[in-house]
């Protein structure tokens, strides 16, 4: 497997795409495309070891979700906020119709 | 002895006695950074006017006792990846070109508490993806030792600011090596604090399970003090940790009389340039004479942290920069037709090469059919590269090695061939996945006169021991900061 070369096709890298929301140019995709199977030619290195039986380990201490009571504390910041929407319509974010 | 020279602490002192103001500290800094920031590129917002009012407002406090600490009044800058209400905070992207932040990062608040001038906001590479401060949409930094060469990155404004004497202290952000490498390039000191211990509310975020924010200083003595202002539990970030110490200044001891040290030997092999090697060697060799009981052993699992650390870092860069997206904040592309060609052509022209290369490769590793094949893997394999670290620290109190494998390499060398770029984070990159502290001192410089870098790593939570070590290096070689010598990085007054 460590020396096999990924090969990736056109319709993963359109679906990667989708999930990526990035719409990239013929040549941008042809880069993008050798760029990974590279870097997954790389990362097949990993199958070197034996991790079974290992845990996925996603973090190094054990974390729990925290709960605090649904207070508000830091005012209202409304107009700073709408301050940094690039189209708002009075207190609104405006963005493209969604629904036709 | 002119302001510039003086450590963060050394100045602290000055300004408490009354023999310096904070404004001629703030007006010194900002002076020298006018003249160099032509050449050097350290920040993307330099705030003149801002810092000389906070000065006004911090002498008034000092004068009136209500600030007390070592760190008061002292004229600081701040990665443009942390946030600062009401001050431009780029990531050094484009697509957050216009964004103000409406609240301040709980690291910055800890400093803003202590009495810190804030002067700005430094270069990175976008979004902190990169180990040389070129992917930057608003231009590369220079390294202050040496302007054809880069200052490392990502927090490469953070460390040129340092070196080259723009503001007394910064404050980075550490995902792979993003404190250290830098560090090590331009000859300051850097700490990337056990992960939990610095609160990342305020960070934008690049890989949530690695990320920390961690203090770039002239000395150790400096770092520990940034360190023990910047710490603190928050119930803003779930992953923050209540520790038992705080009080870091409390290890500048020059005593490591018994401490066992580790220098690994899969770190000291191929790759590494001979004279970083000798400058690493000889730095232990300070210690061992010094009490320190040094050993070499095999750490294992070395060249596995990248392939892991690329697959991890990059699905959580996927997700947790989804948000970009045109809505709220930031860039919007100027043509659209529907939501989702606004998403979509928003990304793709606010992001960089690296950043979509970054997150194209984490989508592909999270998605259904590869996600237990690569995902998965890479948690098993960092469980791994975690219990050899913890196999090491049974039998030493602390791993020394170099921080990078080569000085600083030529500007515009390196994102030609991002994997050979990668290979360049093998030292540092396993501590983010293991959580660790990791520490990079200045050990000397190579024929070129380009810094070389020392990495401490420590145990979770031993931070004071870094320091320690550090600080008995720093005094057993008399080492004081060294200002870049480039001859034309004009601009010092008297």
């Amino acid at each position: 497997m460590g020396n096999m070369a990924n090969k990736i096709s056109d319709e993963t890298m359109e679906y990667v795409g989708i999930l990526a929301k990035l719409e990239l140019s013929a040549q941008e995709k042809e880069a993008a495309k050798s760029d990974m199977e590279k870097m997954l030619d790389y990362i097949d290195t990993l199958n070197e070891l034996d991790t079974s039986g290992v845990e996925p380990m996603s973090h190094v201490f054990p974390v729990h979700n925290v709960f605090r009571e649904d207070v508000v504390t830091n005012g209202d910041n409304q107009e700073q906020t709408l301050a940094n929407a690039p189209l708002r319509k009075e207190a609104r974010f405006e963005v493209p119709k969604t629904i036709g | 002895m002119e302001l510039l020279d003086l450590t963060a602490v050394e100045l602290g002192k000055k300004i408490k006695s009354g023999e310096a103001s904070v404004a001629e500290a703030v007006k010194a800094a900002l002076a020298r950074a006018e003249a160099v920031e032509p050449e050097i590129n350290s920040y993307v917002t330099l705030d003149g006017a801002g810092a000389l009012a906070q000065a006004e407002e911090i002498q008034k406090k000092i004068d009136s006792g209500e600030l007390t600490g070592p760190l008061a009044g002292v004229p600081a800058a701040v990665k443009d990846n942390i946030c600062v209400k009401g001050q431009l905070t780029t990531c050094s992207s484009k697509i957050l070109s216009n964004y103000i932040p409406t609240f301040t990062a709980e690291a910055v608040k800890n400093l803003q508490k202590a009495g810190a001038v804030l002067l700005g906001k430094t270069n990175m590479d976008e979004f902190a993806m990169g180990s040389t401060t070129e992917t930057s949409y608003y231009g590369p930094t220079k390294n202050p030792h040496n302007l054809t060469h880069v200052p490392g990155g990502s927090s490469g404004g953070s460390c040129a600011g340092v070196a080259a004497q723009e503001c007394f202290y910064a404050l980075g952000s550490d995902t792979g090596g993003s404190i250290r490498q830098p560090g090590s390039f331009c000859g300051v000191v850097g700490l990337k604090p056990t992960y939990g211990t610095v609160s990342r509310y305020g960070l934008i975020a690049y890989g949530s399970s690695l990320d920390q924010i961690g203090p770039v200083a002239k000395d150790v003595a400096d770092c520990a003090a940034i360190l023990e202002a910047i710490a603190s539990y928050d119930e803003k970030d779930s992953t923050s940790v209540q520790r038992k110490d705080y009080d870091f200044t409390s290890a500048l001891t020059a005593d490591v009389k018994g401490m066992k040290i580790g220098i690994p030997r899969d770190y000291m092999r191929e790759g590494l340039d001979p004279e970083v090697a000798g400058a690493i060697w000889d730095a232990a060799k300070v210690l061992e004479q010094n009490g320190a009981v040094i050993e070499e052993f095999d750490l294992s699992l070395v060249k596995y942290a990248i392939p892991a650390y690329y697959v991890i870092a990059s699905a959580e860069a996927s997700s947790n920069l989804e948000r970009f997206d045109g809505v709220k904040y930031g860039y919007r592309t100027a043509d659209y037709e529907g939501l989702h060609t606004m998403y979509k052509k928003t990304r793709s022209e606010g992001f960089g090469a690296e950043v979509k290369r970054r997150i194209m490769l984490g989508s592909f590793v999270l998605s259904s059919g590869y996600y237990d094949a690569y995902y998965l893997k890479a948690l098993r394999v960092k469980a791994l590269i975690r219990q050899a670290f913890d196999r090491a620290f049974q039998s030493y109190d602390l791993i020394l090695g170099p921080a990078a494998p080569t000085t600083a390499p030529e500007l515009g060398k390196s994102l030609s061939d991002p994997m050979k770029m990668y290979l360049g984070d093998i030292y540092t990159i396993s501590v983010n996945l293991a959580g660790l502290p990791g520490m990079a001192v200045p050990v000397g410089k190579d024929r070129k006169g380009l810094p070389i870098g020392m990495q401490l790593i420590g145990n979770s939570f031993q931070e004071k021991t870094l320091l320690r070590a550090a600080y008995t290096y720093e005094c057993a070689t008399e080492k004081q900061y060294e200002a870049p010598a480039d001859a034309r990085l004009s601009g010092r007054e008297a």
